[in-house]
């Protein structure tokens, strides 16, 4: 009888303390949503555009981890991007829906601007400055060349022009000799049809 | 089993320390046995605004002004940068960009000047002949404003070396006149000719840093520079902690940590910096640099350069203002026609070929070289395929594995180039050298270097955006709930039996919903 006393309380206390541990640990190491969403968030190049169709960067992240979107939609952030994403995923990668173009920057007609402050409104990244009835001018340093400004411009003063490309970031090409060049094509071409 | 006992009697010091890899160009040191010439002021001098690692400067002067020879035309803007002097007297005759040295083939803003024939100096700077007195950080104002940055190629601002850590003291300073690469010979002639100065220099350096000792390494092909330098220590009699070390000649022995090996024994590991193991090392050329900076107060406006190459019949080493046309040099060595030749800025092993002669002379021209194209390595056009010889990594001074690296690169899988320690890659061209299947082996390592460079620049950028989007959103989200809050209190406040109040408040909430 004593015996089945000893098992039952000895059960039951190591019951209690894994029950307790378990508490503890759900609360110390409780997860804040949903870890893929983050990380799919970090491979994107986050200029919220909006050309995926989604309202930015981490909706889209959202929309591909909950497998409701493709990979294929960051027109930005090009193959490699795509291909970053598919491979987290674990799924095929697709083919990009469109060309990625060279990097631009939004620049203000300083002259025509009315000061309206919509394009301000506009930018998802706070990289325009200026107050109303004000000229406004964009940092270029911060823009992401997202083009969500120029829709919004009531006198069409904004352009977008190619991003300056700067002596300290130019990196060298691949060296010209036909194996580095069958190489590059060998993997263009693997990667178009996967 | 012969490698274990050299490193036994390197320990016992038996055995000269000696770093790894390495190989033996053929030399041609042509001009090792001339005489340094003066190369005649070019009448126009093109200062690009950026001659140093760092941060570019910005321009002093406007088109029409008259500069003298050392006035300062350009200042520098944040830490890591020297200021830009003019090279002789002259107008500005205009600010635009030019093509600059530099493998891209793009350009900088350059400052134009236009030489009066006059050269004369700007005086305002007091020479400094009691040094020995000066604090250090007077010292060490006088090197950042007289825009002195390594003159052995790396142009590195001397300044930010020349400084006493209380951490890491500095006990050894190193001067280099190994001068490894094939064809130059600027320090070799510096050493013959100017001893003193560089002596003097070195001195000056060691002050500065609170160093008791010091070594001038040389190769054991320079022989006469060995000597003469001997002999001005020898006159020099308060430099006793310093003598002269020769070396086996072997290239990459003039890289700094391959330098600090072969002296010491230690080794700089990855990431640090020699100055972490109490070392500091400077070139011969800046050292005499030094030397007029403080005791002659001449700012940096002059270097040494071999203009040499199979090409050049008639090959020198010139004392060269900055800025001069990179064209009238090889004119002034009876080199007009250029075409057809490769020109090379700096050494064969490590500089760059030029896009186009339109370039100045800037602070890291160790060299300019005209070379008939069929003498030039058929690595760029003739790749054969890898036959795993293992030359590569054997002549590698940092013990990488080339070929692997070179496929990693080749194939974009960065991941596994950065794994195989690319960055410790110091380009020295020692595995190109070697390859027997002609793989342009540093090539592949630059272009993965500069892939990667540009992925974390783009993730860098991407974390700011994402960091400003977020503000945003919770600033939007913050005007929200304020708005909401104001709304229902003033709601709240004016009860619905004075509706006639109620209308300005909101009219209120309007105008700030514009703003």
């Amino acid at each position: 009888m004593t015996q089945l006393l000893y098992a039952l309380l000895s059960l039951g206390a190591f019951a209690l303390v894994a029950g307790i541990v378990l508490a503890v640990a759900q609360k110390v190491f409780h997860v804040e949503g949903d870890p893929m969403v983050e990380k799919i968030d970090n491979l994107l190049p986050q200029t919220q555009c909006g050309q995926c169709g989604y309202p930015g960067c981490k909706p889209y992240a959202e929309a591909v981890s909950g497998g409701v979107a493709d990979v294929n939609h960051c027109v930005p952030g090009g193959e490699r991007t795509m291909l970053a994403i598919a491979d987290l995923m674990g799924v095929e990668p697709k083919d990009l829906e469109a060309e990625a173009t060279a990097p631009m920057i939004a620049f203000v007609r300083e002259d025509e601007c009315i000061g309206c402050t919509l394009c301000i409104k506009a930018c998802p990244v706070d990289a325009i400055i200026g107050a109303p009835k004000q000229y406004h001018t964009v940092i270029s340093d911060h823009c992401t060349g997202c083009t969500l400004c120029i829709e919004p411009c009531p006198v069409d003063c904004i352009d977008m022009l190619m991003k300056p490309e700067l002596i300290e970031h130019w990196s060298w090409p691949l060296p010209d000799t036909q194996r580095a060049r069958l190489g590059h094509d060998r993997r263009e071409t693997h990667a178009g049809h996967a | 089993m012969p490698a274990m006992l050299r490193k036994l009697a390197q320990r016992l010091g038996i055995l000269q320390h000696s770093f790894a890899g390495g190989v033996h160009p053929e030399m041609y040191k042509v001009t090792a046995a001339r005489p340094v010439e003066v190369a005649a002021i070019a009448p126009i001098h093109i200062l690009p605004m950026k001659q140093h690692i760092g941060e570019a400067c910005s321009p002093l002067v406007k088109v029409g002004d008259r500069v003298l020879r050392g006035q300062k035309i350009a200042k520098s803007e944040g830490y890591l940068s020297v200021p830009v002097h003019a090279p002789t007297s002259g107008r500005v005759v205009r600010i635009e960009e030019h093509a600059i040295p530099h493998p891209s083939g793009m350009g900088l803003p350059c400052i134009f000047i236009e030489s009066d024939g006059d050269d004369e100096s700007d005086t305002t700077l007091e020479p400094l002949t009691n040094w020995r007195e000066l604090n250090p950080a007077i010292l060490r104002e006088r090197a950042r404003m007289c825009g002195l940055a390594g003159l052995g190629g790396a142009v590195f601002p001397t300044f930010i070396k020349l400084v006493q850590d209380k951490r890491f003291p500095i006990e050894t300073v190193i001067l280099n006149g190994i001068e490894c690469e094939p064809w130059l010979t600027n320090d070799h002639r510096l050493m013959l000719e100017k001893p003193h100065d560089i002596l003097t220099g070195m001195a000056i350096v060691m002050h500065m840093v609170g160093a008791k000792s010091g070594i001038i390494a040389i190769e054991d092909n320079k022989p006469d520079a060995a000597e003469s330098m001997r002999r001005a220590l020898a006159e020099a009699s308060e430099m006793q902690g310093v003598h002269v070390v020769v070396l086996p000649t072997r290239y990459p022995q003039g890289s700094e940590k391959q330098l600090i090996y072969s002296l010491t024994g230690k080794e700089v590991e990855a990431g640090r910096l020699p100055m972490h193991i109490g070392v500091l090392c400077q070139n011969v050329g800046t050292s005499k640099a030094l030397f007029e900076a403080v005791v002659q107060a001449r700012p940096l406006t002059e270097r040494l350069v071999t203009v040499s190459g199979d090409a050049v019949e008639n090959p020198a080493t010139l004392s060269v203002r900055l800025g001069t046309p990179v064209r009238s040099l090889f004119a002034s060595r009876g080199l007009d026609d250029l075409t057809g030749l490769h020109l090379l800025h700096g050494g064969p092993m490590m500089g760059e070929r030029l896009k186009s002669v339109d370039v100045p002379v800037v602070k890291s021209t160790t060299g300019l070289l005209a070379m008939r194209t069929e003498t030039m390595m058929l690595a760029h056009t003739e790749e054969q395929p890898c036959i795993r010889c293992g030359h590569c990594s054997e002549a590698c001074p940092v013990h990488l594995v080339p070929n692997l690296l070179a496929d990693a690169c080749r194939s974009d899988q960065f991941d596994r180039a950065e794994n195989y320690q690319l960055f410790d890659c110091i380009e020295c061209g020692s595995c190109s050298y070697v390859c027997p299947a002609n793989i342009p082996l540093v090539h592949y390592f630059r272009y993965g270097k500069g892939q990667i460079a540009q992925t974390r620049r783009e993730q860098v950028f991407a974390e700011a955006s994402r960091k400003r989007s977020e503000a945003r959103e919770r600033r939007i989200e913050a005007e929200k709930t304020e708005k909401a809050a104001r709304r229902s209190r003033v709601r709240r406040d004016h009860a619905p039996a004075k509706p006639v109040e109620s209308a300005e408040p909101e009219n209120n909430d309007a105008t700030q919903e514009k703003s």
